[in-house]
């Protein structure tokens, strides 16, 4: 079963053409969603989405909470989550580190949630105001256990307020939490950001049980591995843990009941991962090189990427706007045609692994790395370009 | 003396099978374990104060009591160690026709959720927190929790503890609570009437029971068995309804303080929330459920058919 469609509720949506920032467009995205919730901790540079919020919502039919810290922030949007709201969070590297725990929480009970990370310079304290993108593996893997979530990068305030919208949808298509993966760089520029009418906004709702008490199961699946789920109060008594547990909800600690209950987590999301992967592809067709880029740092490639081009080498452009499940299929069809892939990241080597894990040897793999702080320069990425399309594949 | 004391105990029983999940029994528990004892005195209290269970949320953090959470037939979440009170801040403030219960540990509570125990008391949320105090990290082992008495042994202290422990209704008083009342598993009755009484206020409560976790605390603290704890609670709890919460500090083997210590009123979270919209945004203010939201987005996919595209 597919989740339903529906539009958005008029109420939170902003039609209209603005000029704003990305950090205000992620909140107009999350109010155009249906996201009526957001709990949060003030950390540079990601306040200005949820001090947004906090004006908007009480006009709209919702809260906002600040709350004492990322580690209640966090579990305070679940909550709400289990109460019947669409919820969120926003934070930025030492808040996102905070929120760990909770990403796992949220896996493990199939909460549906949106998790904003504004990444600035790192580790620790780093450069509160400056960009990076040396979050995405932590996006990927920072809770412990084994698990999969979704996450999506948005290059400009356009994207932040449409793939806001897509991140509410996953996370309520997949009972999941999205990282919601921005940077400095796009939180803060100003462009313009077109907010089309509620009717044009689709919106997936929350997979609501219709089953009655007795038939329900709460975490009984329906054949595509993603649980209905029901809200405190309406009667279902039904039980949520973090622990390991059975289609009741109830715990059950054995290598069994773990075995079917991980892999199915993981499954629901890698079995969709040709759906939830989306990309902006351009000139793969014939290329002998793909710069692999996501994020801001897309649009320094996009520079790097025509002056290569102005050079006569057949560069093609692939940018990830998901980055989490990593479409390694599309990689891998790509690597068995090209000589190589370039990947300029605002970190030391992150996505680019997966890069050439998925490639496999059938095309090599150049990182443009870059510790933050900034963007790169174009020069810096055509370099690479240029030494990748003189490369053989050995 | 004892035999009255096992009659008390078996009667209080009676009433938790409608409130529980019979289908997850046995529980955990160890035999003389006094969470369960906490837990016959909540049932009888929800009975009592006729609550509608339909619309009872309990929400539990990580140890044994946390264990609560798993056994008792309401919706009820089982979250993380020491987030129990935030993740029921957030389900109090989506859907305020919750009565919401935070039921957990000390450590859980007052150490690695210390932070959202008083910032809850000092907001107001409208939450009745029964906190099961064994003096100890019980789920772990038997650790130092903030709540061991000096001189105790435990796991980490096997020399005795020399931290000064918390008071924790001086600690949730001065934070604003508007309820604060201590017990221990002796007072069974007391325990389900201020339960009971915590549910008619609307602000933050908290309720400490004192318990005894036989197989790790007492036993290091060679304090003896069950039925020796239950003697101990018996004889050396003082009811002093409205003492000062600053008089209430716990000792390994001296008196216990217990009673209703604050029963007072304060606009709550939700309450002030509101009317600090209505007048600073007028008719611009909109007050809404979120599950009207939800039933909303509902009504659009069933009523709407020609909009509705499956993806
Ligand atoms: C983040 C985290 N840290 C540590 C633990 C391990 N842990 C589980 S229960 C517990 C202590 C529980 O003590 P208390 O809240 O007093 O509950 P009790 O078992 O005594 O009822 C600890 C430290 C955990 N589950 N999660
Ligand atoms: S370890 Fe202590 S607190 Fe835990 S169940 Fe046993 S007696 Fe109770
Ligand atoms: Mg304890």
């Amino acid at each position: 079963m597919k989740a339903d469609r529906c539009t958005a509720d008029p109420r939170g949506v902003l039609t209209g053409t603005h000029f704003i920032d990305g950090d205000h467009a992620c909140c107009e995205g999350a109010l155009a969603a249906g996201a009526r919730f957001a709990a949060g901790y003030p950390i540079t540079p990601s306040t200005e989405v949820v001090e947004r919020f906090a004006a908007r919502v009480p006009k709209v039919g919702g809260t906002f909470i600040q709350m004492e810290d990322e580690l209640a922030a966090s579990i305070t949007l679940q909550g709400a989550v289990w109460g019947g709201a669409k919820a969120f969070t926003v934070t930025s590297g030492p808040g996102f580190s905070l929120m760990m725990e909770h990403i796992g929480y949220a896996v493990m009970t199939e909460t549906p949630c949106v998790f904003v990370d504004v990444q600035r310079g790192g580790p620790s304290t780093g450069l509160p105001t400056l960009p990076a993108q040396a979050d995405m593996m932590q996006a990927r893997w920072g809770s412990h256990g084994d698990y999969e979530i979704i996450a999506l990068c948005p290059n400009s305030p356009q994207e932040c307020f449409d793939l806001t919208i897509t991140a509410f949808n996953l996370a309520e298509e997949f009972r999941v939490p999205v990282m919601f993966m921005m940077d400095e760089v796009v939180g803060h520029m100003t462009e313009k950001v077109v907010i089309p009418p509620a009717d044009e906004i689709e919106i997936t709702p929350r997979r609501h049980t219709r089953k009655s008490v007795e038939d329900y199961l709460p975490y009984g699946t329906n054949g595509d591995g993603v649980p209905e789920m029901a809200h405190a109060g309406e009667g279902y008594n039904f039980h949520v843990t973090g622990l390991t547990h059975d289609e009741r909800g109830y715990p059950n600690m054995t290598p069994p009941v773990q075995d079917k209950l991980v892999r199915r987590l993981q499954s629901k999301i890698r079995n969709a991962a040709d759906r939830i992967c989306l990309f902006e592809e351009e000139q793969l067709e014939g290329a002998d090189v793909v710069v692999v880029s996501y994020g801001i740092t897309s649009r320094v490639a996009q520079r790097a990427i025509e002056s290569a081009r102005e050079m006569g080498l057949r560069v093609g452009k692939l940018r990830l706007i998901t980055a989490w499940p990593f479409p390694e299929k599309k990689i891998r069809n790509l690597a068995a045609k090209v000589k190589a892939f370039v990947v300029p990241e605002l970190n030391l080597g992150q996505m680019v692994h997966e890069v050439q894990r998925a490639a496999d040897g059938q095309a090599r793999t150049f990182a443009v790395s870059h510790a933050g702080g900034g963007v790169h320069k174009p020069e810096d990425i055509l370099k690479v370009i240029v030494e990748a399309s003189k490369c053989r594949i050995v | 003396m004892s035999d009255s004391l096992v009659t008390e105990i078996t009667n209080a029983g009676n009433p938790v099978d409608a409130i529980l999940r019979t289908d997850r029994m046995p529980h955990i528990w160890c035999p003389g374990c006094g969470i369960g004892t906490t837990v016959n005195s909540f049932a009888r209290a929800l009975i009592d104060s006729k609550i509608d269970l339909g619309s009872l949320a309990l929400v539990s953090g990580i140890g044994c009591t946390g264990r609560v959470a798993g056994y008792v037939k309401l919706d009820s979440f089982h979250t993380t160690h020491g987030r129990a009170i935030p993740f029921a801040t957030g389900l109090k403030l989506a859907n305020p026709n919750l009565n919401v219960v935070v039921y957990s540990g000390d450590g859980d509570l007052s150490a690695i959720g210390g932070n959202h125990l008083i910032h809850a008391a000092r907001r107001n949320i409208d939450l009745k927190v029964i906190c099961v105090n064994n003096l100890i990290y019980a789920m772990t082992g038997g650790q130092t929790a903030p709540t061991t008495p000096g001189h105790s042994i435990t796991s980490t202290n096997p020399y005795g503890t020399f931290e000064p422990s918390f008071n924790l209704p001086h600690l949730v008083e001065a934070a604003g609570a508007v309820y604060v009342a201590r017990w221990t598993t002796f007072h069974v009755r007391q325990l389900a009437r201020s339960i009971s009484e915590a549910f008619k206020k609307k602000g933050f409560s908290f309720i400490e029971v004192i318990s005894p976790c036989p197989t790790l605390y007492q036993r290091r603290n060679k304090l003896g068995d069950a039925l020796d704890t239950m003697k101990y609670y018996k004889e050396k709890s003082k009811v002093r309804n409205g003492s000062p919460t600053s008089e209430a500090g716990l000792t390994m083997t001296g008196e216990i303080i217990v009673g209703k210590f604050v029963d007072r009123d304060r606009p709550d979270y939700g309450t002030m929330m509101r009317a600090q919209y209505a007048e600073a945004l007028g008719d611009e203010y909109v007050e809404q459920d979120q599950r009207e939201q939800d039933r909303m987005e509902h009504d659009r996919t069933e009523n709407d058919q020609p909009e509705m595209v499956c993806s």
